[in-house]
């Protein structure tokens, strides 16, 4: 089978359980695409090639013996490295975790385990999720697979670019203000967050607490439904967790969206949006109004300010969340050091890189004596007014459809001189995250240059189904998108 | 003349729970495993780990805040306290800040002068309890062992209503009392069960304004309350009267020499960066929970002592003593419902009990003989088959290693000898052998029969009934 | 730039997050948090008066453990990735109470 590695996670499973091709097969398929492309890609921090070998044949004596008949048994799938696996290492693409080997797996990684998932390795990320083209990490940048000069987004740039370059059929990625659905948008793939809550938290390596889901980046709308349905659950272990009845998202996978009750929000298309992404994404809004969808615009409000406010709790949560990194008890500690402060210090100091060390210094500053008023809960109040925003647009529309990003990627190294400009490229996903909302990403054309471009569909809490079935709906009028390996 | 001043002391108590996991996770918080073998990702602080509050903590707290008159925070939440330091395995501890889950009670004292006093409880919180740090006695570093991380506390703040070290004392041995009454812990201070914080400052009399205040920790019994509140108020005196400032700062006590020094460090700074732990949900407690928790407070002393009136009969003063720790007037109430003789068990713990504990400086809640023992004993001698001092001799043994009074009296051979033939023979023998004695008797020395009664015993190894050696020995003369 | 970052701040926060900057990167930082600062001060032009701070976006409330012990040792697991252990514990410089 020459071409297995064009078939969705979903289409492999299919096959596997004909019998028209074996777990094994569609691994070795996979390493061998590894092998080929990813020296010069780097989507993978790590490659299990034996152990993966070795849970392929297990995987496929169990469907063999009719144990699993899950819709993804037996599908190779990789892993973003900010998630732990259990004997297997959990870098979070940083110097500080450079040798972390974790003693337990993430709660969304037991569940694909379960449903009879291969993990194949874990995909490069901006180190600790902080940034958003991949070129954070410690172990080197991603490349973009439909054009190695760009950045492939992030920070779940490697799980994209693995992705699109089909160095496995599916990947997790983590979002927290932007980090799956952005790289889906430059990788042409489709990502997808979740509303808050839905997956587990346990075993992902916090960023940003209260925004942090854990999410897929798939070929296909189908797959990203179908992995969505195997790795939510309500987890005991995680406090924010919701017990949820309605993840059967396979169910909305329906071509119909007549009814529909579509805003465009005119805020996310001014100042700032690439013109060629622009058309784009209206053409496809127009798409689904001939579907037979209510689209309209209006005034969403406040989307200015979102970056300053998600900056604000990010970057507090996050100098916390970090702490733990100390040389003590795990990870990276200073060969040289005078005392337990010393130690402390330069430890983190090489440890981390400069984007998580500018993150640590904003949010202990805004969280310290005499600031905390001034930042942190003007921040929370900001938050709330957002929430309340989306609130009234969920009052008249069942979603919001928009760019999940304002250019197509960016060129290597263009990114990282100027923060405040990279951080106004979250313009469109940031606010999801602070209101807790759930989020697809999918490919809508290609500009100039070929890059992809991608279509941003934002759905009330707990709404998933509805982004699904016009997600759906708008790839079966689209056709198939190209791949990044063909480019035809 | 010399200025007058006052002291003003607030504490600080931290009471460590009984619960029997952490308050995170589900960890034992059993005492004196090996280092680190009561450990788990959370709370040890393995990247990816998150916490899950235990609900007997907040049951504890809320019934500890209800026992002391708190009003009960009905929307609360956990904040993370940020500092680095190795027995703080996430270097945040997490705690209550901004809504803890009781505020604003207060605990009656008896003052010296005989008076009444409320003492005012500021708030009370959770919070977790740290590591331990263990010196390497033979290189030059520390050990950190985890197995105390994540133990639940509550931290008990009062109000500055104290003014003296014996108040202080008195405001401590009461909450201590509630809380075992509550059995939400046994408040050991030696052991850090219970363990407080000492602020303090002095401010001359009249004065309206407080004076500036120092932070005193590491104190682990009454008696270094004492001391370090007498230290630091002559401290603080002094350098007022040089004209110097009382500096506002947390000091250590060294009870072994006496006094106090500042613990500071440029890398202690002291900025806490408090904020709500996104990890953890709010806490909304609903009417019905208050009802529950309610329901579910045991009696406390004041209801007891009025119960033990109506119920035993036992003297006031004794119902005093019995009630004042929650260990002994369980130990009473257990031993009762076997044997049925409160009277008789009042003395044993009045007396034998309480000259023990003295002499051998044993806690209350260390006590080990069990209920079902004491009932043994003092079934023993009221059937007469051991005589009091046998009785006492065995309580001693028992009060050590908690034997079975019954089987140890029969092991050991101390049951009392009632044939009658033989004791007869011994008091003949003492008879014979003390001549002199036997004149004094018969010339009306009635206390030579004293002496003689002795001998018998001695002869019968304190096996025998003293009112029927008496008897005998009557006879016999 | 409206905010100006003393070296003392930078000095300050260092202590706080445990970093040790060069004095280049104390520069870099001085400029980088003045920038995101000033960004950051757009909220300013928000009235929050009266607006409840939002730490959690749903009203997900009381969620609890029951008290049961459900862990076993796993100190082997938990020391396999110490920089330095002794004993069965972490070992860490000299560190006084």
């Amino acid at each position: 089978m020459s071409d297995i590695l064009d078939m969705t996670a979903v289409e492999l499973a299919a096959a596997i359980r004909a019998g028209k091709t074996t777990a094994v097969e569609a691994t070795e398929a996979v390493l061998a695409r590894i092998e080929e492309k990813d020296k010069e890609l780097n989507c993978y921090v790590t490659v299990c090639r034996e152990k993966a070998l070795a849970q392929a044949e297990a995987v496929q004596a169990k469907i063999e013996a009719g144990e699993l008949t899950g819709a993804l048994a037996g599908v190779p799938v990789a892993i973003k490295d900010n998630m732990c696996t259990e004997g297997l290492l959990t870098t979070c693409s940083s110097k500080i975790l450079g040798n972390f080997v974790p003693t337990f797996s993430a709660e969304a990684v037991l569940n694909l385990e379960k449903a009879g998932a291969v993990i194949i390795g874990k995909t490069n990320m901006d180190e600790f999720a902080m940034g958003s083209t991949t070129e954070t990490s410690a172990f080197g940048e991603t490349k973009n697979p439909w054009n190695t000069e760009h950045v492939p987004g992030g920070s779940s740039g490697g799980s994209a670019a693995a992705v699109a370059a089909e160095e496995c059929f599916y990947a997790l990625g983590s979002d927290t203000g932007g980090s799956i659905r952005q790289p889906a948008s430059f990788c042409g793939v489709v990502g997808m967050k979740p509303t808050y809550g839905t997956v587990s938290r346990y075993g992902l390596i916090a960023y940003g607490s209260s925004l942090d889901q854990i999410g897929p980046l798939a070929k296909d709308v189908t797959d990203c439904a179908t992995i969505l349905e195997v790795i939510a659950s309500h987890d005991e272990k995680d406090s924010t967790s919701v017990a949820r009845e309605d993840t059967d998202f396979t169910k909305a996978l329906v071509d119909d969206v007549k009814g529909m009750k579509i805003g465009i929000p005119k805020d996310y298309f001014g100042e700032g949006l690439d013109e060629e992404v622009k058309n784009a994404v209206l053409q496809a809004a127009k798409m689904l109004e001939e579907k037979g969808a209510m689209v309209e615009e209006f005034d969403l409000s406040l989307v200015d300010y979102a970056i300053p406010t998600y900056y604000t709790i990010a970057a507090a949560e996050a100098s916390s969340n970090l702490e733990r990194f100390d040389g003590i008890k795990y990870g990276y500690r200073t060969p040289d050091y005078e005392g337990l402060h010393n130690m402390y210090k330069k430890s983190r100091s090489e440890g981390f890189g400069e984007e998580v060390k500018r993150r640590i210094m904003l949010g202990s500053f805004v969280l310290s004596s005499g600031y905390y008023d001034a930042y942190y809960l003007k921040a929370l109040k900001v938050k709330a007014l957002i929430k309340k925003a989306f609130d009234d647009a969920f009052a008249k529309y069942d979603m919001i459809l928009g760019p999940a990003a304002p250019t197509t990627a960016p060129k290597l190294g263009e990114s990282l001189t100027d923060p405040i400009q990279m951080y106004l490229g979250d313009i469109y996903t940031i606010a999801v995250n602070l209101a807790g909302l759930p989020g697809i990403s999918l490919p809508c054309g290609r500009d100039s240059k070929g890059l992809p471009i991608g279509l941003q569909l934002i759905g009330d809490c707990f709404q998933e189904k509805k982004l699904i079935q016009a997600a759906y709906t708008y790839e079966k009028g689209r056709g198939v998108f190209p791949s990044a390996v063909k480019k035809a | 003349m010399a200025k007058q001043y006052e002291t003003v002391i607030g504490l600080e108590v931290h009471v460590e729970l009984a619960t029997k996991t952490k308050i995170f996770c589900g960890c034992s918080t059993a005492f004196g495993g090996a280092p680190n073998t009561h450990t788990c990702p959370v709370c040890t602080g393995m990247p990816g780990s998150l916490p899950v509050l235990n609900k007997q903590v907040l049951e504890y707290a809320i019934a500890v805040g209800l026992a002391t008159d708190c009003e009960i925070t009905r929307y609360g939440k956990f904040d993370r306290k940020n500092y680095f330091y190795p027995d703080n395995p996430q270097n945040y501890q997490i705690s209550q800040l901004y809504l803890p889950i009781c505020r604003n009670g207060g605990v009656e004292i008896e003052t010296e002068e005989g008076g009444k006093k409320i003492v005012g409880i500021h708030e009370i919180h959770m919070e977790e309890d740290a590591g331990k740090l263990v010196h390497d006695e033979w290189e030059d570093c520390s050990l950190v062992d985890y197995n105390r991380s994540g133990v639940p506390l509550i931290e008990i703040v009062s109000e500055p209503d104290m003014r003296s070290a014996e108040e202080v004392i008195a405001y401590l041995e009461k909450l201590r009392l509630i809380i075992q009454y509550l059995g939400a812990s046994d408040c050991k201070l030696q052991e850090g069960s219970m363990r407080a914080d000492v602020n303090l400052s002095v401010r001359e009399v009249g004065a309206e304004e407080f004076g500036t205040r120092t932070e005193m920790k590491n104190l682990n019994s009454f008696k270094a309350i004492a001391r370090a509140i007498e230290g630091e108020r002559e401290r603080q005196i002094d350098l007022i009267e040089e004209g110097k400032a009382v500096v506002q700062e947390t000091r250590r006590w060294d009870d072994t020499k006496g006094e106090s020094y500042a613990m500071r460090s440029k890398e202690d700074a002291q900025d806490y960066r408090y904020f709500p732990d996104p990890d953890l949900v709010p806490i909304i407690v609903s009417d019905e929970m208050l009802d529950e928790i309610r329901a579910k407070q045991p009696e406390f002393r004041t209801e007891k002592m009025a119960r033990y009136k109506e119920e035993y009969d036992i003297p006031d003063y004794d119902i005093d003593i019995i009630t004042g720790a929650k260990h002994m007037a369980d130990l009473f109430e257990a031993t009762v419902a076997i044997c049925n003789q409160p009277k008789k068990v009042s003395n044993w713990l009045m007396g034998e009990t309480m000259r023990l504990m003295k002499e051998k400086e044993v806690d209350v809640e260390d006590l080990r003989f069990s209920p079902e023992n004491l009932a043994k004993l003092i079934t023993l001698v009221d059937s007469k088959a051991i005589n009091s001092s046998v009785a006492k001799e065995v309580f001693e043994v028992m009060f050590e290693e908690d034997i079975d009074p019954e089987k140890y009296v029969e092991e050991k051979g101390l049951k009392t000898v009632n044939d009658e033939g033989a004791l007869r023979k011994t008091i003949e023998e003492v008879i014979a052998g003390n001549p002199q004695s036997v004149d004094d008797y018969h010339n009306g020395k009635e206390k030579a029969i004293g002496f003689l009664v002795g001998q018998t015993m001695k002869a019968m190894k304190g096996k025998a009934d003293p009112g029927m050696v008496n008897q005998i020995l009557k006879e016999l003369l | 730039m409206a905010n100006i970052i003393s070296d003392e701040t930078i000095e300050y926060v260092g202590i706080l997050a445990k970093l040790e900057l060069s004095d280049a990167e104390k520069e870099q930082a001085k400029k980088d948090m003045g920038r995101m600062l000033d960004y950051i001060d757009k909220l300013g032009e928000l009235d929050t008066d009266g607006v409840e701070p939002m730490s959690h976006v749903f009203p997900v409330q009381n969620v609890f453990r029951e008290d049961m012990v459900t862990n076993s040792d796993t100190r082997e697991q938990l020391l396999s990735n110490a920089p330095e252990q002794k004993d069965g514990m972490f070992v860490v410089p000299k560190t006084f109470d």
